[in-house]
C-alpha cells in the first residue's frame, strides 16, 4: 500500500472533519437563539435577580467568549480551538470544559459499543452464513425469520420493551444506571460483576437489533458465492464441508461485510447514544441527552464534532486494514 | 391446452385459447412466492386502513390533543361494543394518557403524521438523489467531479447528529411536521445520488444507449425512455430505504424531545411517557401502543425491503 494513498486518505479525513465543523459552526449562528442569553434568562427566572443588568452580564460573557467579534474572526478562532482540542466550556456544568465531560463519559460508551458491535458482527455473520449453507440444520434457517423482523425495530424500542418486561415486571435485571447506587467505583471483582450485570439489558437490545442486519447481508452474499466456480471446484476436490465453509465461503463473503461495518459506525454511535439515554448509563449519549434538555449548546456542538471525528477515524482505520484482508486490493 | 391436430396452422388458431393472465393475477402469484413482500404489503395496508377508518370515524383533531378526555384511564376494549358509550365520551378502547389524550385517536393521527413525514422526506430525498445522480453521470467532467466529491465528503458524517443540531437550533415555534420533514431530507441525498450515479454510469456504456443515440433520439428522450425504466427497481428500493430512514430519524428526533411537541407523533408519545415515568407509575398501556405501532411500521418496511431484495439479486429467488 503506497504512502501516497495513506496521505490522501488522511487528508480526506481532515476534509470531512473540517466540512462538518464548518456546518456545525454556521447552523446555530444562522438561528436567532443566543445560548448565553437564554442561560442567563433561565437563571434569572429561577434565581430572581432583575433583568436590567442582564444585558451587561450577557455583554461581558459575550466579550469573554469572543462572540461579539465579526463572524469570520469567530470562525478562525473556532477552527484554531478545534485544532488544539479545545471544545469550549460547558454551560450547564460551567466552567467544566466540554472535552473533560466527554472524556469522563467515553469509557462507558466505548465499553458498550465495542462489545456489542463485535459480538453482533460475529454472531450475525455466523448465523447468516449458516442460514444460506445448504447443509445446515433446519432450525438455523428458521431463525432467520424472527431475526429479520427484529432487525427492523430500532434498538431503542427493544430496549424499552426489555426494560419493562425483564426489568420491571420480572425484576430479573436492574432497571438502569451503570452500577448500584451508593457503591463507589473501584477495581474489585464484585464491582466489575455489578457493572456487567447492569450492562446486560442495554447490550442485549443493541445486539438483538443489529445482528439481523449482518445476518441478512451475509445470507445475500452467501447465496451469490455458492454459485461461484471455486466453491464448486473445492467440493469436487473433496475438501471437507467445514473447510469449504470456513476457508472458501465465509472468508470471501466477509469482505463486503467489513465495508458495511465501516459504513455502519455512524448508525451504531447514534443507536448507542439513544440506548444510553434510555438506561441512564453515564456515556456520551446520556451527556448529549442531558445537554439537549438543558439547552446547553456548547456541549451539543462539542459532542457532535467529537462523534463525527471518532466515526471518521474509525472509517479510516477500517479502510487501511482492508488490504490486509484482501491481498488482491492494490491502492 | 388446445387439442389440435398436428397440421393446425398457428396463424389461424383462435387466440382466445391460451391467454396470459391479467396483471393482478400475476402479481398475486408473485406474492405467493415472495412471502416477505406479501406480509410487508399486508401490514402496510392494514395500517393504512386503520388510519383512514380511524380518521373518518373519530374526531382526531380534538381527541388526539391534551385535555380532551379523562386522563390516565386503562384500556377497555369491550366498550367498543357497548352502544351507550362512544369513543371520547367515556369509552377508552386503548386507554388515555396523563395529559388527557385518547390513545386510539393519538395512534390514528400519529401514524398518519409519521407516514406523512416519512413519505415526504423520503420522496424529496430520493428525487434530489435521482436528479443529481443523473446530471452527474450524464454530463460528466467538472460537474461530475464536483457532485461526486461533495457527496463523498458528506457521506461519512452521521446525519442524525446534524439533524439534532438543526432541530435544537430552531426556535421551537417553527418546528412543525413539515419543518421536521425538511430537516430530515436536508442531508439525506448523498447516498441515493452516489447509487444512482454509479448505475447510470454503467448503463451509459451499454449497447442500447449507443443504438438509441444512433437512431436519432435526443438526450432527453434517451434518459426518459431507455435509462429511467431500467433504473426503476433501484429507485423503488432506494425510496423504501429513504422512507425507512426518514421515519427512523423523525422517531429519533421526537424521542429526544426535539420534534413538534404538541403533535401526537409516535416518538412524542414515547417521549412524554418517559417524561412522566409511565412504566413506573403502572400506566403500562401508554408506551405500549406506540411501541407496537412502530414495530409494525418498521417491520413492514424491512420486509418490503427484503422482498425487493429478490428483485435486485436474482439468485435469491425461489421457484414456486
Amino acid at each position: 500500500m503506497s504512502v501516497t494513498y495513506i496521505i490522501r486518505r488522511v487528508l480526506f479525513l481532515f476534509l470531512v472533519v473540517w466540512v462538518a465543523a464548518t456546518i456545525i459552526f454556521f447552523i446555530p449562528r444562522l438561528s436567532s437563539r443566543n445560548p448565553i442569553r437564554e442561560r442567563f434568562a433561565e437563571l434569572a427566572r429561577s434565581g430572581g435577580f432583575s433583568a436590567q443588568n442582564l444585558e451587561q452580564i450577557v455583554g461581558a460573557y459575550n466579550k469573554q467568549f469572543g462572540l461579539d467579534k465579526p463572524l469570520i474572526e469567530q470562525y478562525f478562532n473556532y477552527i484554531g480551538q478545534l485544532a488544539r482540542g479545545d471544545l469550549g466550556p460547558s454551560l450547564f456544568r460551567y466552567p467544566k470544559p466540554v472535552i473533560e465531560l466527554v472524556m469522563d463519559a467515553l469509557p462507558w460508551t466505548i465499553g458498550l459499543l465495542l462489545t456489542t458491535t463485535v459480538l453482533s458482527f460475529i454472531l450475525g455473520n455466523l448465523i447468516g452464513a449458516l442460514a444460506s449453507w445448504p447443509r445446515s440444520p433446519g432450525w438455523v434457517k428458521g431463525i432467520m425469520g424472527p431475526i429479520m423482523m427484529l432487525q427492523g425495530i430500532p434498538p431503542y424500542l427493544l430496549g424499552l420493551l426489555l426494560l419493562f418486561y425483564v426489568g420491571y415486571r420480572l425484576q430479573l435485571l436492574p432497571l438502569g444506571g451503570a452500577y448500584t447506587k451508593g457503591t463507589f467505583p473501584n477495581m474489585s471483582i464484585s464491582f466489575i460483576l455489578d457493572v456487567a450485570k447492569h450492562q446486560i439489558l442495554p447490550a442485549l437490545s443493541l445486539i438483538l437489533a443489529t445482528t439481523g442486519f449482518w445476518a441478512l447481508g451475509m445470507r445475500g452474499m452467501g447465496v451469490t458465492i455458492q454459485g461461484e466456480d471455486y466453491v464448486n471446484f473445492a467440493e469436487h476436490k473433496g475438501l471437507s464441508p467445514g473447510r469449504i465453509f470456513s476457508g472458501y465461503y465465509v472468508r470471501n463473503a466477509l469482505l463486503p461485510q467489513v465495508t458495511g461495518l465501516a459504513l455502519s459506525f455512524s448508525g451504531v454511535v447514534v443507536s448507542g447514544g439513544l440506548i444510553e439515554n434510555l438506561y441512564g448509563l453515564p456515556g456520551v449519549g446520556s451527556v448529549l441527552g442531558q445537554a439537549i434538555v438543558a439547552n446547553d449548546y456548547f456541549v451539543i456542538y462539542g459532542i457532535t464534532i467529537f462523534l463525527i471525528l471518532a466515526v471518521a477515524i474509525f472509517m479510516l482505520i477500517v479502510d487501511l486494514i482492508y488490504p490486509l484482508l484482501d491481498p488482491r486490493i492494490r491502492y | 391446452m388446445a387439442t389440435t391436430s398436428p397440421a393446425i396452422n398457428p396463424v389461424s388458431a383462435p387466440n382466445s385459447m391460451v391467454q396470459m393472465p391479467s396483471r393482478g393475477v400475476l402479481f398475486a402469484r408473485y406474492l405467493r412466492r415472495n412471502k416477505s413482500l406479501a406480509i410487508g404489503i399486508f401490514i402496510v395496508l392494514f395500517l393504512i386502513l386503520f388510519t383512514v377508518i380511524g380518521s373518518a370515524t373519530l374526531n382526531t383533531v380534538k381527541l388526539a390533543y391534551p385535555l380532551a378526555v379523562k386522563p390516565k384511564q386503562p384500556p377497555d376494549l369491550a366498550c367498543l361494543f357497548d352502544p351507550t358509550k362512544s369513543v371520547g365520551k367515556g369509552c377508552f378502547p386503548l386507554g388515555s394518557d396523563f395529559y388527557g389524550r385518547d390513545l386510539l385517536a393519538t395512534m390514528v393521527r400519529g401514524i398518519w403524521q409519521t407516514a406523512v413525514i416519512g413519505v415526504m422526506a423520503g420522496a424529496i430525498g430520493t428525487a434530489i438523489g435521482v436528479i443529481l445522480g443523473f446530471i452527474s453521470a450524464f454530463y460528466g467532467g467538472v460537474v461530475d467531479t464536483i457532485i461526486k466529491g461533495v457527496c463523498q465528503v458528506l457521506q461519512p458524517i452521521p446525519v442524525f447528529l446534524i439533524q439534532v443540531l438543526v432541530a435544537s437550533s430552531i426556535d421551537k415555534r417553527y418546528v412543525t411536521i413539515y419543518a421536521m420533514a425538511l430537516i430530515i431530507c436536508l442531508l439525506a441525498w448523498p447516498g441515493p445520488t452516489l447509487v444512482v450515479r454509479s448505475q447510470v454510469l454503467s448503463m451509459k456504456e451499454r449497447m442500447f444507449v449507443s443504438v438509441a443515440r444512433l437512431s436519432g433520439m435526443t438526450n432527453i428522450e434517451i434518459v426518459f425512455k431507455e435509462i429511467l425504466p431500467n433504473l426503476l427497481p433501484f429507485i423503488a428500493a432506494s425510496f423504501v430505504g429513504q422512507v425507512f430512514g426518514a421515519i427512523f430519524a423523525s422517531f429519533g428526533l421526537s424521542v429526544l424531545g426535539l420534534g413538534p411537541l404538541r403533535e401526537p407523533l409516535i416518538g412524542n408519545t414515547l417521549y412524554f411517557s418517559q417524561y412522566q415515568a409511565a412504566l413506573f407509575n403502572n400506566w403500562w398501556w401508554w408506551p405500549l401502543w406506540p411501541t407496537l405501532a412502530l414495530i409494525l411500521i418498521f417491520g413492514s418496511l424491512t420486509l418490503i425491503n427484503v422482498g425487493l431484495d429478490e428483485v435486485a439479486n436474482p439468485r435469491l429467488r425461489r421457484s414456486e
